[in-house]
């Protein structure tokens, strides 16, 4: 077992509820009350119309991975247990986007464009939203 | 009109070995530069009355400025994040040098991460604390294994592949043509490592689809240059080259943190580059069509792809075939890194970059372009980005 502790997210007040949402199980983005406009990550305004007015929506949970690479080699010891992992981009149906690793699959099985589905890993302090493949 | 165009000059450069392990301090090794650069201008270091920084150097103005017995540091700045910095600092002085803050500007980067244990480590990442806060994001990327710049910079590349069907020889294309002018470059710490096709592709991978060729170097060593107006640069030792135009620039869609939430752009694969290659061409009066040879800032091959297509040379999504074609290479249409960039001349955060252009411009190069006059120099993207236009003084 690896003796190095993985970096957990600091929760900052700001993204605090996207995390604590988390650890109900519920994926969750900001959304502005004054434009409509859901976004990730979760920032203190709104980004197309600067709003503070903004409210924590329920995501589907759903969607697809843009982009992703295969890590071979970690650059922080306590990933070396987990070489390889997947990092992805996954576009929500709801469309933001956001940072996540897929799991639950050969990495080397991942494509762009694969359907995915949330999935909650509670091994750390933290409880950190991640995508496993679903049948598209 | 731009009220820069051709208002400075580059006058000095200096550059100490490039290697994995200098044994000596940052410190030591800017001042190494710093004086190099100012002996190569013929000016006296007591002379400097400027100095812009890289924020990620170790090495503060007000320490380099002692060590150099600096009469009056009248103008200091800072500018970044790390490889967006080196033409960037030139703009500070040309700005200062234009405005009179300063008559004498000196932009070095020393840097120690080899002997350190590589940008990770240097960047400190806190094993086992918590990631995020200040504005940084981290918490949304780091606590995922988001550690290594080539992650970022592989998951650009894959979607870049997906989407274009850019190849990995394609890449590789570009690594090579780095290698190639490294191989003529004694001071390029690949100098005596050649470099083909098969072996780039059977290099350990790092983070798919990137491996081993595709990452620059980790070096210890220091790179500075020396601005000062076109005026006073009639007067130094050698021939000046010319600040034709410089720019920085973010483009729309800005972000906080640093290398991480790019990823989540609207268009990951059109960077700032494209923003300020076009303020950069309209400053200089020139277009991609005019630039002989060019110092492309490549901490990853997909760096290169994505600027040749941000800066003009190629449509979006043709950087593939343009670097394969041969458009690269030193017999090219637009030859790049010729001293072998950061993939293989040093890791010096692109300063090694602007030195390199000026070699060419004065004809010192180890791969001298025949006949150029017009040098293009970028420095590092995301989040925001400066690239500079250089040309062979009148
Ligand atoms: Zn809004």
């Amino acid at each position: 077992m690896t003796t190095v502790a993985k970096p957990m997210p600091q929760p900052t007040a700001v993204s605090q509820p996207y995390w604590d949402a988390a650890g109900e199980h519920r994926l969750v983005a900001p959304r502005c009350r004054s434009c409509r406009t859901l976004f990730l990550y979760p920032r203190a305004t709104c980004p197309a119309c600067l709003s503070t007015d903004l409210d924590w929506e329920q995501l589907s949970g759903r969607g697809r991975v843009y982009t992703f690479t295969v890590v071979r080699q970690a650059a922080h010891p306590a990933f070396t247990e987990d070489v390889p992992y997947v990092l992805a981009i996954v576009e929500l149906d709801e469309g933001p986007r956001l940072l996540t690793n897929v799991i639950g699959c050969d990495p080397a099985e991942v494509r762009c464009d694969q359907p995915v589905e949330v999935v909650f890993d509670d091994t750390g302090e933290v409880t950190v939203p991640k995508f496993q493949p679903v049948a598209g | 009109m731009w009220p820069g165009r051709d208002r400075c000059a580059i006058v000095g450069i200096g550059a100490t070995e490039f290697s994995r392990d200098a044994g000596r301090s940052e410190l030591r090794l800017a001042i190494e530069a710093s004086v190099a650069a100012l002996t190569d201008a013929g000016i006296d270091p007591a002379a400097v009355d400027g100095i812009v920084r890289c924020d990620m150097d170790a090495v503060s103005h007000v320490a380099l400025a002692e060590a150099l017995g600096v009469r009056n540091l009248t103008y200091w700045g800072v500018t970044g994040p790390g490889g967006a910095a080196p033409c960037a600092q030139v703009a500070h002085a040309v700005a200062a040098v234009v405005s009179g803050e300063a008559t004498t500007v000196l932009c070095p980067r020393s840097i120690a991460w080899a002997s350190a244990g590589g940008l990770g480590s240097a960047m400190g990442r806190g094993a086992g604390g918590g990631a995020g806060g200040r504005g940084s994001y981290e918490e949304l990327f780091v606590p995922y294994g988001l550690l290594a710049p080539a992650s970022t910079y592989a998951a650009v590349a894959r979607r870049h592949m997906h989407a274009f069907g850019t190849t990995r020889e394609q890449l590789g294309a570009i690594a090579l043509a780095c290698r190639a002018r490294a191989n003529a470059n004694p001071a390029a710490q690949m100098h005596e490592r050649p470099l083909d096709l098969d072996t780039y592709l059977a290099g350990r991978p790092i983070s798919t689809p990137l491996g081993l060729f595709d990452c620059c170097l980790v070096s210890d060593g220091a790179c500075a240059v020396v601005v000062t107006s076109a005026e006073r640069a009639a007067d130094c030792a050698q021939p000046a080259v010319s600040i034709t135009a410089v720019a920085q620039g973010s483009g729309p869609g800005i972000q906080g943190g640093m290398l991480s939430s790019v990823l989540v752009r609207d268009d990951p694969l059109t960077w700032p580059c494209r923003w300020v290659g076009e303020e950069l061409w309209r400053r200089a009066g020139l277009g991609p069509a005019e630039v002989d040879v060019a110092q492309i800032y490549d901490c990853f091959t997909p760096t290169v792809l994505i600027q040749l297509e941000d800066y003009g040379f190629c449509a979006k999504g043709e950087g593939g075939p343009f670097a394969a074609s041969g458009a690269i290479g030193f017999d090219g249409s637009l030859p790049i890194n010729t001293a072998g960039g950061n993939l293989s001349e040093a890791y010096i955060h692109g300063m090694n970059h602007v030195v390199e252009g000026v070699r060419q411009l004065r004809g010192e190069s180890t791969s001298p372009v025949p006949g150029a006059e017009v040098c293009l120099v970028t420095s590092g993207p995301p989040p925001a980005t400066s690239a500079m236009v250089l040309t062979r003084a009148a």
